[in-house]
């Protein structure tokens, strides 16, 4: 297999952008990423999008984006799992330029998520669930985290302050993100003091709603090497693993399986302990989430990532900095864009790029993005050279 | 000089309280008072609508006019609740106060909007002296889906105003409109409840349309916010009025006399007029009054407003709008609050 880099990013700010239609906002992000790398075109394109069927009507997205980025006839595939649909398109790109099959390849994901209602778009996420065991009982996505986020509280003393800050953190990071849909900085009490959700989440425990797209392009890591005018940023690990898409089918409520095992494959590949990463974008659709994720890539111990997040391990200028670009819950989660996003938060910082909320000497970052409640899990780890 | 020359309100006794809506609905009523700025309603009676409520307001304008109601040339309601969907509402109000046969009557349809859309073109028919008096009627009982963010604030009331070149209580200095398609909100034919695009009826509707005819009335007039003693905005909650005045550069002691919505809801064609029914009965004479409506679909009309020494005589003639929100109340449970809406349906 071939050695893979990122050489170009490209996102645009996200949010409510009605505006704007699914094509729109992808080519906009797609172009940005292309100027980035500085090449003339591109061999073939992944697209990780969860549902644009049900969220503005259109499937077969890799003709009618290949169409509207002037890029055809090449081949484009759209690529699905759930929240995970954008670190799945990733691996897939990486798979594709290390085979050799092709040397330059985009990376995007999108969704398109506010032409539906809420009820609508409920809906549409709730089809990352499992509809027969899980859905028709009446369980929706912030019910399933909240049984694991008292799972999580009954079993480790886990308060639900050290939950709310996750997002308070995540948006302190957002107020530094130019792109981040919700930049407002808040507080744990503005937190704990929202509208209830599910019990015990409320609304600022939960990720919003979101249109955004991210794109990246791949190259050879030799190719990259001379065409590239940044630093260039190496996939040194890439782990997917799955896991039972039901919760209930679960042994422990408060482990993310999927994402352990997606974790040891990456770091074995990347010959990286934890305590070599100096920076993750990790999938924080809810704050729980983020606790459990920073136990499953072994940032903290099982148990203790409500403490280590409450004393600052995962702040700027903390152990490991996590979501420096505001994460799912302020920068926003366009479900399929989530997981290409992330991989433009990390190059950005390891090339130097990330303005006020830069981690300083970050040479070696990780994103992981994981499917439904945990039913999928896509671990990358990045090296600048 | 074409305006106002004379005013009235209606507002039906019967309120509903966030709280009651809230428990029906498991809802966090704290966080509906708070994120809409709301903290009751009013509701009709089985027994009013539209209609019942056009001719009570217009009572009390007529008391302030002193007119013989034969001289209204025109009477034009508003409402987005005419209670037929094919006969009008308006033969049945000018027959009511006396105004028929020599009379034009039309109903007007404009979302939120209806009610200042009267006001427009009465003033336009006196000041082209096709008229000699132009009865504009914003007035609407109305509608929220069960269980929807809008049920607690659909509202009912009427404001009615007559327009002519004398005996002007509030003299009309200019008007400006601003519209453009954007399908925020809407109730199609047979549907019972409207259906609203949630957060899309903020900035991209509200919003866009009250600071865009906004911006341009005080550019077209020449004047800035200082100027004004009050201000009026459509009042879909309590907030956006007064988050929209504040990005006009407007102040909170400019626009709390108009804001009636925190006590009464959302009265739609109503809205913005009531609110300046509000403040006519505080005005001072050569007071200046800053009004823009809304309507979704979507639309804002902005009108700048003179008072003149007129309101001292009538001011006291009929009764004044925060009397009316704020005495003789009776508060209804949500059964029979859903009785009185029409919301049990019965089997035929």
């Amino acid at each position: 297999m071939r050695d893979v880099a990122i050489i170009g990013v490209g996102m645009n700010k996200w949010g409510e952008l009605w505006e704007s239609s699914l094509r729109d906002i992808f080519t906009e992000a797609a172009l940005l990423a292309i100027e980035d790398a500085g090449v003339d075109h591109i061999d073939s394109m992944y697209i990780g999008c969860m549902s644009s069927g049900l969220f503005v009507g259109q499937e077969h997205l890799s003709s009618l984006l290949t169409d509207y980025l002037g890029m055809g006839p090449i081949p484009a595939t759209r690529v699905e799992s759930a929240c995970s649909s954008g670190g799945l398109a990733l691996r897939t790109g990486l798979i594709e330029v290390a085979s050799g099959m092709n040397d330059i390849v985009l990376v995007g994901g999108v969704e398109k998520m506010t032409d539906v209602s809420v009820h609508g778009a409920t809906f549409a996420l709730s089809t990352a669930a499992d509809q027969e065991y899980e859905v028709y009982h009446g369980v929706t996505f912030p019910g399933l985290y909240a049984l694991m986020a008292r799972a999580h509280m009954h079993k480790y003393g886990t308060t639900r302050k050290q939950l709310a800050q996750v997002a308070v953190k995540n948006h302190y990071h957002g107020s530094m993100n130019p792109l981040a849909q919700y930049p407002q900085k808040i507080t744990a009490e503005e937190v704990i003091e929202s509208v209830m959700v599910a019990d015990p989440l409320r609304i600022l425990d939960c990720s919003p709603i979101t249109d955004g797209a991210a794109a990246v392009i791949l190259a050879p890591l030799d190719l990259a090497k001379k065409i590239s005018k940044k630093p260039v940023v190496k996939i040194i690990g890439s782990g997917h693993a799955t896991d039972t898409i039901a919760l209930h089918s679960r042994k422990d409520l408060t482990e993310i399986k999927s994402t352990e095992r997606a974790a040891k494959i990456a770091y074995e590949m990347a010959s990286k302990s934890p305590d070599e990463i100096h920076l993750a974008e990790v999938h924080d659709c809810f704050t729980i989430a983020e606790i459990c994720v920073i136990e499953a890539l072994g940032f903290a111990e099982k148990g203790k990532g409500g403490p280590a997040t409450e004393h600052g391990m995962t702040t700027l200028g903390g152990k490991i900095p996590v979501n420096t670009s505001g994460g799912l819950k302020s920068k926003g989660h366009p479900v399929g864009a989530t997981g290409v996003a992330q991989a433009i938060e990390i190059t950005k910082q390891l090339r130097g790029e990330a303005g006020e909320r830069q981690v300083k000497n970050a040479k070696v970052g990780l994103t992981q993005n994981m499917g439904g409640s945990g039913g999928s899990s896509l671990v990358h780890i990045m090296e600048v050279v | 000089m074409v305006g106002i020359t004379g005013y009235g309100v209606y507002i039906p006794r019967h309120r509903i309280k966030v709280e009651e809506i809230a428990k029906v609905w498991g809802a966090d009523a704290q966080a509906y008072k708070k994120g809409l700025f709301v903290e009751e309603k009013s509701v009709p009676g089985p027994d009013q609508d539209t209609i019942t409520m056009s001719v009570e307001a217009t009572f009390s304008a007529l008391k302030r006019a002193q007119i013989d109601p034969r001289k209204i040339g025109a009477v034009y309601v508003g409402s987005e609740s005419h209670p037929y969907a094919v006969k009008p509402s308006g033969t049945t109000v000018a027959e009511a106060i006396g105004a028929t046969p020599d009379v034009h009557c039309a109903d007007f349809e404009f979302a939120c909007k209806a009610g200042s859309e009267a006001m427009f073109v009465c003033l336009g028919l006196v000041g082209s002296g096709l008229i000699e008096y132009g009865l504009a009627i914003g007035a609407d009982t109305s509608q929220g889906a069960p269980g929807d963010a809008l049920e607690y604030t659909a509202a009912a009331g009427a404001a009615a105003f007559i327009m002519g070149k004398d005996n002007i209580i509030a003299e009309a200095i200019d008007t400006y409109s601003y519209m453009t398609d954007t399908p925020d909100f809407w109730r199609r034919e047979y549907q019972f409840y409207p259906r609203h695009a949630s957060r899309f009826t903020g900035d991209p509707a509200y919003f866009k349309h009250i600071l865009g005819a906004g911006k341009a009335m005080l550019e077209k007039v020449k004047m800035k916010p200082k100027d004004f003693q009050y201000a009026v905005f459509h009042q879909p909650n309590g907030k956006f009025p007064q988050r929209v005045g504040r990005l006009l550069g407007f102040e909170k002691k400019q626009i709390e006399t108009g804001l009636l919505c925190p006590k009464l809801g959302n009265t739609y064609s109503g809205s913005s007029p009531m609110g300046l029914t509000a403040i006519l009965d505080e005005a001072k004479p050569n007071d200046l009054i800053f009004m823009v409506s809304y309507g979704s679909g979507a639309g804002s009309d902005a009108f700048v407003w003179r008072v003149t020494e007129r309101i001292n005589q009538v001011r006291d003639s009929a009764v004044k709008t925060r009397d009316m929100l704020n005495n003789n109340k009776s508060y209804l449970e949500y059964g029979t609050y859903a009785k009185y809406r029409g919301k049990i349906r019965k089997g035929e």
